[in-house]
C-alpha cells in the first residue's frame, strides 16, 4: 500500500531546467514546492570536480551523466506497419537524469526562435499557398508570439550568462550580430567567446558566400559573471568537456550552477531524489489531478498530493506520463483524433568534416561547448522555400565542443577503420581537421507520433513509450540542399579532404548514431483542444491543474537548438500560473 | 572502409613471437604475451578471459592496431589488459542497456537487438571465430594463423560476411573494435594507453582541460605534452 505524504501546493516531476525554473518562480510566489527527481542529486562539487569528471571513458562510453536505459527506454519503429523494438543502447539522442537533467550535460547553444517560427504554418501558407504544404504534414502555429516571449528569452539568457552579440536591439540593427533575429530588449549578458580556428575560417567563407555570420549565442560564460539570482559563474576555460559532461568550472549554464544554489536554501522547496514518478493521480472525474504516485529510493510506493502538478521531465517523458496517467485522449494517426502523442518531431542534423595539412592548427580538443560561428541566411524567411523545394530552414555552424579521441576521431573518407592506414589518418587528422554542421528544422507529420507500446515494459511495470518516426522526403530534400550549401562554403577553404553526410533519398532514421537530443512534440501547445494537448500557457486542456513544460510543447521543430525556447516557455508558464492561475485556479484559456 | 589493412611495419621479432604461438602450448605462451616490446604488459594476468580467449584477444588487438612507425600498437599499449578489466565492469554486463525481451530481428538502423551483453558478445564471438578457424584451417585457431589470414578474417567479420554460429560477425567485430579503440585512447587509469603513447601519437594533450590561452593561437602547434587523470605527464 502506498504511503501518503502531507499535501503540498505544487509537485514538480523532474529537476532539469524547466523544473528548476518553475520551482524558483513558484517559491518566489510563496508556494510550497516538492520536486521529485528520478536520478541522483548532483552539484558542481563534488560530482563534476576535476579531474574525475573529464574521464572520457566514463563520460562518453559509460554515459555516467546520462540516463541509463536499463530501467526505462522507448521503443521505436519507422511506420505504423512495423513492430517497434527497444532503443537498447544510447545512440541518436541522450536524455538526462539526476538533478540538472540534460541541462547539466548540454553544450550551451542558446538560441531564441525567430519571430516567423511562431506563426509557422500561416507564414508558409501566406508565402507559398496552402498547396505548398504536403497533405500529411501537420505543422501548426505556436499559440504565442515572439513578442510575448521576448522578456522571458531575455531573462533566461541573463540567468544563464549567455555570451553573444545582439543583431537587433529595440528595432535597431547592431553590427556583428544576426541581422535576421527578432528584436531584443537589450544586449546579451556577456560578449561572445573567442573563436576557434574553424569558426574564424567559417566567418570568412560565409562572407564570401554573401552570408551574414555571427557568434553562436553560448551559455558558456566568456567572463566572470553573477546572474540575477546572485549565482556566480567563472569564465569558461575552453576545457573541451561540455557535451556529455557536467561543467567543472561554474562556466556552463546549468540548473545546478544557475538556479539550485538559491533553491537549496529555501524552506518552501523540498527536493527528493531517487523518486521515480509512476503516474499523475486523477480524481474520479479524470479532469483534476490530485497529485502523483512515485517510488522512493527504497522502492516504496508513495503518494504525494498536490494542488498543482508540473511535468518538467525530458520532453517525451512528459508525454509518457500523460499517456500512462490517462490525461487527455491518445492521438490516433488513422483518424487524426486525440492529441496526446501527436506531432512528434526531431532535428535534422548533418555534418561536413574538413581535413587540412599539418600547418593548420585546428586543435579540436579545445572546446567551448556552445560557442562558434553560424548563419541564418538559410533559415526562416531568408530562405526561399519555393526555390529550395522544402518546408523549414536551417542553420550552418562552426562549433567545437571539444573532441577527445575516445569520442571518435574523424578520418578522411575512404580510410580503413583499423590497421596502420587508419593510424596514419588518425595521427594526421586529429589536430588538423574540424567540422561544420547543418542543423535543419524537422516538420511534424500525421504518421510521426508517440504512443504506448503494446509489448515492452519498463522496470516499474509500465508500458514503454513507443516512437513512430522516420525521415520524410521534405527533410531529406532539406538535408541535401543545406549540406550542399555547407560543402560549397567549405570548398572555399580548400581542404585536402571533405566529407559530407547529406541524407540520401529513401534514408531511414538510424537510432544508432548520435544526431541530436532535440526531441520535440508529443504534447503540443495550440489554439484549441481539438489539435493540441496544451493551451498557450502549456496547461493541459483536459486536466487544468497539470502543466507539461518542455520541448514536448513544440508543434514542430525549427532550425535552432531548443533550450533557449524551452527556458522562455518555462518562465512564460510560470508567469501565467502566478499572475492568473493562482487567482482563479482552472483553465486559463476557454476552449 | 573495407580495405584490408596491410602490415608492412610489423617488426620481425613480433612476427616470430606470434608465429611461435603455433608451436607452443597456449598456456606456455602466456607469460610472454606482451609482444616484442619491453613493457609492463608482460606482467598482467587476465582475470576475465581464459587462456584461449586471451591469446585470441592479443592476436586480434595486434592486427587492429599494429605496432608500426606511426605509433605504439594495441598490445604494447596494454589494450588487452584494458579489455580484460573493462569486461568486469557493470558497463560490460549490460548495466546501461535495456536488456528485456522479446528479442526481435530488426534492420541495423534500430541498433543491437540481441540478448548478449558486451562481455558475452566478445566471448561468444571469439569462440565462434576460433571454431570457424579450426574448421577452415586444419585445426588452427585465429591466433595461430598468418597475419594476412587474420586480416582477411577480420575484414570479413567487419563486413558481416563471416558466417558464424551464435552471433553476427558484424556485431562481434564492431564491439571488439570499439573496445580496442576505447582501450587505446582512454586514460591510462583504465589499463590501456600505457605511457600515454596513443595520445602522443595523435598530439592529444590528455586531461589538461584548460585551453583558454590557446584558443586564438594560430601559428604554432599546441606545445604541451599530455597529462593523465593521475597527474602524470607524458
Amino acid at each position: 500500500m502506498a504511503t501518503t505524504k502531507p499535501k503540498v501546493d505544487v509537485v514538480i516531476v523532474g529537476m532539469g531546467w524547466t523544473g528548476s525554473i518553475l520551482a524558483k518562480e513558484l517559491t518566489d510566489a510563496g508556494l510550497h514546492v516538492v520536486a521529485l527527481e528520478r536520478g541522483a542529486d548532483r552539484d558542481t562539487q563534488p560530482d563534476f570536480a576535476y579531474p574525475k569528471v573529464v574521464d572520457e571513458l566514463e563520460g562518453s562510453v559509460h554515459r555516467k551523466y546520462l540516463q541509463s536505459l536499463a530501467q526505462d527506454t522507448i521503443t521505436i519503429r519507422h511506420n505504423t506497419g512495423q513492430t517497434a523494438v527497444p532503443y537498447r543502447q544510447m545512440g541518436s539522442f541522450k536524455p538526462g537524469t539526476g538533478v540538472g537533467g540534460a541541462g547539466s550535460h548540454w553544450s550551451g547553444c542558446h538560441f531564441r526562435a525567430l519571430p516567423e517560427d511562431f506563426n509557422f504554418r500561416s507564414n508558409i501558407e501566406q508565402r507559398y499557398g496552402r498547396g505548398f504544404i504536403p497533405q500529411d504534414m501537420t505543422i501548426q502555429d505556436f499559440p504565442v508570439s515572439y513578442e510575448e516571449l521576448e522578456p522571458h528569452f531575455d531573462h533566461f539568457e541573463y540567468v544563464c550568462g549567455t555570451s553573444g552579440k545582439a543583431g537587433v536591439i529595440n528595432g535597431v540593427m547592431q553590427a556583428g550580430g544576426n541581422p535576421f533575429e527578432g528584436s531584443r530588449s537589450r544586449e546579451y549578458a556577456l560578449p561572445p567567446n573567442p573563436n576557434y580556428l574553424g569558426a574564424e575560417l567559417f566567418y570568412g567563407a560565409a562572407r564570401e558566400m554573401g552570408w551574414h555570420p555571427y557568434p553562436i549565442p553560448a551559455s558558456n560564460t566568456s567572463r566572470a559573471y553573477t546572474n540575477p539570482y546572485g549565482c556566480q559563474m567563472g569564465p569558461c576555460n575552453a576545457c573541451g568537456f561540455c557535451s556529455d559532461y557536467g561543467c567543472l568550472n561554474y562556466s556552463k549554464a546549468s540548473p545546478n550552477a544557475c538556479i539550485l544554489p538559491v533553491l537549496r536554501q529555501r524552506e518552501l522547496f523540498e527536493l527528493r531524489t531517487h523518486a521515480q514518478v509512476l503516474k499523475v493521480d486523477l480524481d474520479s472525474t479524470g479532469r483534476k489531478a490530485t497529485g502523483v504516485t512515485y517510488l522512493d529510493a527504497q522502492g516504496r510506493e508513495v503518494q504525494q498530493p498536490a494542488d498543482l502538478v508540473l511535468l518538467c521531465a525530458f520532453s517525451y517523458i512528459n508525454v509518457h506520463l500523460m499517456l500512462v496517467s490517462g490525461i487527455g485522449t491518445p492521438y490516433d494517426p488513422q483518424t487524426g483524433e486525440g492529441t496526446i502523442g501527436k506531432n512528434y518531431s526531431y532535428q535534422n542534423l548533418n555534418r561536413v568534416v574538413l581535413f587540412f595539412d599539418k600547418d593548420v592548427q585546428a586543435n579540436g580538443f579545445i572546446g567551448i561547448g556552445g560557442a562558434g560561428t553560424t548563419i541564418d541566411d538559410l533559415n526562416g524567411n531568408q530562405l526561399d522555400n519555393a526555390e529550395a523545394g522544402f518546408v523549414g530552414g536551417g542553420i550552418i555552424w562552426a562549433r567545437q565542443p571539444g573532441a577527445g579521441p575516445v569520442r571518435g576521431i574523424n578520418v578522411p573518407p575512404g580510410t580503413p577503420a583499423w590497421g596502420s592506414a587508419w593510424k596514419r589518418a588518425a595521427a594526421d587528422s586529429f589536430r588538423h581537421s574540424f567540422y561544420y554542421e547543418v542543423q535543419g528544422a524537422c516538420m511534424s507529420y500525421k504518421q510521426s507520433y508517440l504512443s504506448l507500446d503494446p509489448t515492452y515494459k519498463d522496470a516499474f511495470g509500465r508500458p514503454l513509450l513507443r516512437m513512430t518516426f522516420d525521415w520524410h522526403d521534405n527533410e531529406i530534400r532539406a538535408s541535401q540542399y543545406l549540406v550542399d550549401k555547407a560543402q560549397q562554403m567549405s570548398r572555399i577553404l580548400n581542404p585536402i579532404a571533405l566529407s559530407g553526410d547529406a541524407k540520401k533519398d529513401g534514408t531511414h532514421y538510424d537510432i544508432t548514431k548520435y544526431q541530436s537530443t532535440h526531441t520535440c512534440g508529443g504534447a503540443i501547445m495550440g489554439a484549441n483542444p481539438k489539435d493540441s494537448a496544451l493551451n498557450r500557457y502549456l496547461q493541459s486542456w483536459d486536466v487544468p491543474n497539470v502543466f507539461a513544460i518542455g520541448s514536448n510543447a513544440f508543434p514542430q521543430n525549427n532550425g535552432y537548438n531548443p533550450t533557449g525556447m524551452v527556458g522562455a516557455l518555462a518562465y512564460w508558464a510560470a508567469k501565467a500560473i502566478v499572475d492568473q492561475y493562482l487567482k482563479a485556479p482552472g483553465p486559463l484559456v476557454q476552449a | 572502409m573495407s580495405q584490408t589493412p596491410s602490415d608492412p611495419a610489423a617488426s620481425p621479432s613480433r612476427r616470430r613471437f606470434f608465429k611461435g604461438l603455433t608451436l607452443l602450448p597456449v598456456a606456455a605462451a602466456l607469460p610472454g604475451c606482451g609482444g616484442s616490446q619491453d613493457t609492463p604488459v608482460r606482467d598482467y594476468v587476465p582475470t576475465f578471459f581464459n587462456a584461449v580467449e586471451w591469446t585470441f584477444l592479443i592476436a586480434a588487438c595486434d592486427r587492429l592496431i599494429p605496432h608500426d612507425e606511426i605509433g605504439p600498437g594495441a598490445v604494447e599499449s596494454g589494450v588487452p589488459e584494458f579489455i580484460d578489466r573493462h569486461m568486469q565492469t557493470p558497463y560490460a554486463s549490460g548495466a546501461i542497456w535495456y536488456m528485456q525481451g522479446p528479442y526481435l530481428e530488426a534492420p541495423p538502423e534500430f541498433g543491437y537487438q540481441g540478448r548478449l551483453p558486451l562481455r558475452d558478445i566478445l566471448r561468444v564471438g571469439m569462440a565462434a571465430v576460433d571454431a570457424h578457424c579450426r574448421q577452415t584451417f586444419e585445426g588452427r585457431t585465429f591466433a595461430q594463423l598468418e597475419h594476412a589470414q587474420q586480416e582477411t578474417l577480420l575484414t570479413a567479420a567487419q563486413d558481416g560476411k563471416l558466417e558464424l554460429d551464435d552471433i553476427s560477425s558484424k556485431v562481434f567485430f564492431s564491439n571488439l573494435l570499439a573496445e580496442v579503440k576505447n582501450g587505446y585512447f582512454s586514460d591510462p587509469v583504465h589499463g590501456g594507453n600505457k605511457g600515454m603513447g596513443a595520445w602522443k601519437m595523435i598530439g592529444y594533450p590528455g586531461m589538461r582541460a584548460d585551453y583558454i590561452d590557446w584558443v586564438s593561437v594560430r601559428d604554432r602547434p599546441y606545445p604541451l605534452p599530455p597529462v593523465d587523470l593521475s597527474g602524470r605527464r607524458g
